[in-house]
């Protein structure tokens, strides 16, 4: 699934990286510990979370994933943003929350990693 | 005898939460720049930014060296602080002595030590309580070619 299908489909406002949403997705891992991310991630999937401080993005460079998506309308510092942009990651937030959002994109073909 | 090829040290300072992970991300721009395989890459990366969290965390300060071989990458991390009374029970998944405020920064689910033994190929801690901890990884370039 395209970046931009998941942003409509979920309702998300774009806070980072709005010309690179046409990665692919094929996968997500979800979670609010950063070492659970860095234990599952694979690369390339899409990081869900609700923690919106600079390690999120830190992670999310680490661990190697396409885009992430702050749930429950929690939105990071502009810092922050600054340093998804500066790295190139594509920072997406929705007010869902996070088992709804797991949900939908289940439903949709979407999978976890484990 | 492996040829060492590269070798690189950076600070870390205990308790600067805003610059924790600072100097992992620049090594994954090194590496990436010198052209290592993703896998690797990444392996290297999730070690030395476990590592460096930890530092920041539970001490006072600590360095990181990075030495690139023509066979694997080797990460040396030593720091100044409150050392490690049990190995054992700290590598073991889910222990954590971690305050409520690593735990908002999404750290401190007692996994960071097993990540780092996870991704590499060799890994040892030693520790003197009161003193510091050294931790060493290798990660080997063959290993996943
Ligand atoms: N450099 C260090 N200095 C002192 N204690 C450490 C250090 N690294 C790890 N520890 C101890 O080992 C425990 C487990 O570490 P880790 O597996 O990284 O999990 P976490 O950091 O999430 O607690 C920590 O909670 C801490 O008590
Ligand atoms: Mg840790």
């Amino acid at each position: 699934m395209k970046l931009h299908e998941i942003r409509d489909l979920l309702q998300c406002e774009v806070l980072a990286g709005e010309d690179n949403l046409s990665v692919d997705i094929h996968q997500v891992v979800a979670s609010d510990g950063m070492s659970e991310i860095l234990a599952f991630a694979k690369s390339k999937e899409l990081m869900i979370t609700g923690l919106t401080n600079i390690q999120s993005i830190r992670t999310a460079d680490i661990a190697g994933v396409s885009a992430v998506l702050y749930c429950r309308g929690k939105r990071p510092e502009k810092k922050v943003i600054d340093f998804a942009k500066e790295k190139r990651i594509p920072v997406l937030v929705t007010k869902m929350v996070m088992f709804d959002i797991c949900g939908v994109l289940y439903n949709r073909g979407l999978k976890g990693v484990s | 005898m492996a040829v060492e090829l590269l070798r690189e040290s950076y600070e870390i300072q205990g308790k600067n939460y805003d610059k924790a992970g600072e100097v992992s991300g620049e090594i994954k721009v090194l590496l990436r720049d010198l052209g290592i395989d993703a896998v690797n890459m990444r392996r290297v990366v999730i070690v030395a930014y476990e590592g460096e969290m930890n530092v920041v965390m539970y001490a006072h300060r600590g360095t990181l060296t990075l030495v690139l071989t023509d066979r694997d990458i080797n990460l040396e991390i030593a720091d100044e602080g409150p050392g490690i009374p049990d190995i054992g029970l700290a590598l073991q998944e889910g222990y954590s002595t971690a305050s409520d405020e690593m735990r908002e920064m999404g750290f401190g689910f007692g996994m960071g030590l097993p990540n780092m033994k996870k991704n590499s190929d060799e890994f040892r801690i030693e520790s003197e309580v009161g003193k510091g901890t050294f931790v060493f990884a290798k990660i080997r370039l063959n290993a996943n070619a």
